[in-house]
């Protein structure tokens, strides 16, 4: 249900642009975050804080991958499998969690808890391979971490140490790989997706 | 280790050292990410300076001085692409600042959001200003909310401390940012789409001439700049152009931030000067190809830039040598490929990514990268025909050059470029219907005899 106080963030939104139907994309990611997926009634309350038709809004929603109008897992999990996650093993990855989770991808496992899926190069290329749950990095995935990912996840834990955090190297270069403390100026919590 | 600096009477005389972080010289820096750190480590002081010493147009003369090339792809001169907008305009003229990071190889913009996106925010300013922009947009790729929340707090922050809003530090300055979520498609990385993107539509790319430097975001001027080239911003206007111009090639100044991926020892984000070789990145900071194999192919500039050869890894990285070597720069995505790579596996897996994020508007790279996915299929899973490699090309022609956008061309560089060095290993998927290196050479090899 779209409720009234997130009607008034949508016009909240709207007003930060020269031209409310700018609020398009936020508003979409808003709705998306508070219904699970895009509904009929979420689109129509984006539709009326944008000042757009519903048809308007339902051509925007097709076009961007990351909007959906169906439900999914509660931990929505993404492989990249881009060129440079494709040269360090993601389709091994991705079949490893596959086998694990029991889906295919761009399913969703029956007792709901997860869907599995790929997406296109995440930039994290020097990190490879490389995957999201709910929109929060886990980087340098290799199949022991596939899997102590996957325990973490199955008990409900999150990502937790595993997400990533920027250091510098000996050699004077950044990665987000081998270290699990921070070094960098990232200090804060890892991010829910589109919050 | 440490680095073999090169020890030259031209690298000795350098004020920074030859391998100076510019852009990323605080990002070691613990917490850097907050006002007060950033600040202590000199940060919005380049903005004070910029308000108290430079009317705009001779801060944007001293960017120009600097010799500051856009970092997305294109390498256009910071300073001159400001000047394209009109002195005067009935509408109100904007600044969006590209964030939507997603050319395959490419994730320095990602880094510079989420460890220092106070930089951001002050780059964002400081084009702002050199535009006389009144209201910026910052535009981050759907998919990095992390990036999101560090820039959308930097901004927040920075309205509260008065860095932001109406009379900037007691300037009389105004200006407005808003950061924007993408919702996830390559095309909106391309600068007309995005403005559609920022228009609450489809990003379709639009047809130029006008260019945005006319008639852009809500059909006011517009300038629209990569996220590395703001951030570069800072740095530029603290030490002077002089000093940036130091750095780097006659024509192509100062550094970049070398994303540095695939199979090498150490990938990660490397910034160097312009005209560093490609041999130091891969070898002394990337550490060489992995597991002692050899090289076999490298991509320098992004998934949308043809392939170099080993033969060609003392090639500088600069927007000229690069050119001059049969490729380009790009986003200074650095992609290795090692000897038990197969090529058209590497290539269909690219090609993969153009069909999927072809937005569809023009024909021949809607069709045109669905049929090269198809084609490259058939080839790599041993069922090809030789004149498929021909017809490759072909479609290649049929698509370059013949869309809106660049998107199609980008789908066409590594086919082309791979035909053309390495084609005997696409006629040996044909005749031996198996891979020439790689897990494909034995599995494919297998399934004929069965």
């Amino acid at each position: 249900m779209i409720s009234d106080e997130v009607k008034a963030q949508m016009r909240a939104i709207a007003a930060r642009y020269p031209q409310p139907r700018s609020a398009m994309l936020p508003c979409l990611h808003l709705a998306q975050q508070t219904e699970g997926y895009i509904t009929p009634e979420g689109a129509q309350a984006v539709a009326q804080a944008v000042g757009a038709r519903v048809d308007e809004v339902e051509s925007v929603v097709s076009f961007y991958s990351m909007y959906t109008t169906k439900p999914l897992g509660a931990q929505v999990i993404k492989v990249c499998t881009s060129v440079s996650c494709y040269l360090r093993g993601s389709d091994a990855l991705l079949a490893r969690l596959e086998e694990r989770l029991g889906v295919k991808k761009g399913q969703t496992a029956s007792d709901g808890r997860f869907t599995l899926d790929m997406i296109e190069c995440l930039a994290a290329c020097g990190m490879a391979p490389v995957l999201q749950v709910n929109g929060e990095f886990v980087e340098n995935v290799t199949p022991e971490r596939a899997d102590a990912l996957l325990d973490r996840l199955e008990r409900g834990e999150g990502v937790g140490d595993m997400g990533s955090r920027w250091r510098l190297t000996e050699q004077g270069g950044f990665t987000t790989a081998g270290s699990t403390t921070s070094a960098s100026g990232d200090s804060g919590e890892p991010a829910k997706e589109n919050s | 280790m440490t680095i073999n600096a090169p020890n030259t009477p031209e690298t000795q005389s350098l004020p920074l050292g030859p391998y100076p972080r510019i852009v990323t010289h605080a990002f070691d820096v613990p917490n850097i990410d907050q006002l007060e750190v950033y600040r202590a480590h000199g940060g919005y002081e380049a903005l004070a300076k910029a308000l108290r010493d430079f009317q705009p147009e001779a801060l944007a003369e001293e960017v120009k001085a600097s010799g500051l090339r856009g970092r997305g792809g294109a390498g256009f001169a910071t300073g001159v692409k400001w000047g394209f907008l009109p002195k005067e305009s009935a509408r109100p003229r904007y600044l969006c600042v590209n964030a939507d990071e997603s050319e395959p190889g490419t994730f320095k913009d990602r880094m510079i959001m989420e460890v220092s996106p106070h930089q951001v925010v002050e780059g964002t300013i400081l084009a702002a200003y050199a535009t006389r922009v009144r209201h910026a947009f910052i535009y981050i790729r759907g998919e990095l909310p992390r990036a999101y929340q560090q820039v959308e707090r930097a901004v927040r922050e920075a309205y509260e401390a008065g860095l932001l809003g109406k009379n900037i530090l007691g300037s009389g300055y105004d200006l407005e940012i808003t950061v924007h979520p993408g919702a996830g498609a390559y095309i909106c990385g391309e600068e007309s789409a995005l403005l559609e993107s920022l228009e609450g539509k489809r990003g379709y790319p639009r047809l130029k001439p006008p260019f945005p430097a006319l008639v852009g975001l809500y059909g006011g001027p517009t300038v629209i700049n990569n996220l590395e080239t703001v951030a570069s911003l800072p740095a530029i206007v603290r030490l002077g152009a002089a000093t940036y111009a130091q750095y780097g090639t006659e024509k192509s100044k100062g550094t970049r931030v070398y994303c540095l991926s695939g199979h090498v020892e150490r990938p990660g984000n490397y910034e160097l000067p312009l005209g560093t070789p490609l041999r130091t990145l891969i070898e002394d900071f990337g550490g060489g190809v992995w597991q002692g194999k050899k090289l076999k192919a490298i991509i320098p500039g992004g998934s949308s830039t043809n392939f170099l050869t080993p033969d060609q890894i003392d090639t500088p990285l600069d927007f000229e040598s690069i050119l001059a070597a049969g490729s380009m720069l790009g986003s200074a995505g650095v992609v290795v490929l090692d000897e038990d790579t197969c090529i058209v596996g590497a290539v269909l897996r690219m090609t993969e990514f153009y069909r999927d994020e072809s937005c569809g508007k023009c024909t021949p790279c809607r069709e045109g990268t669905y049929w090269l996915v198809q084609l490259l299929e058939r080839l790599e899973e041993g069922h090809g025909k030789e004149s498929d490699i021909d017809l490759l090309n072909d479609i290649c022609d049929n698509i370059a050059g013949k869309s809106f956008c660049p998107l199609g061309d980008a789908a066409t560089s590594s086919i082309v470029s791979s035909i053309r060095l390495w084609r005997d290993e696409y006629i040996h998927h044909v005749r031996a219907h198996a891979c020439l290196v790689g897990p494909g050479a034995n599995r494919k090899r297998d399934a004929a005899a069965v």
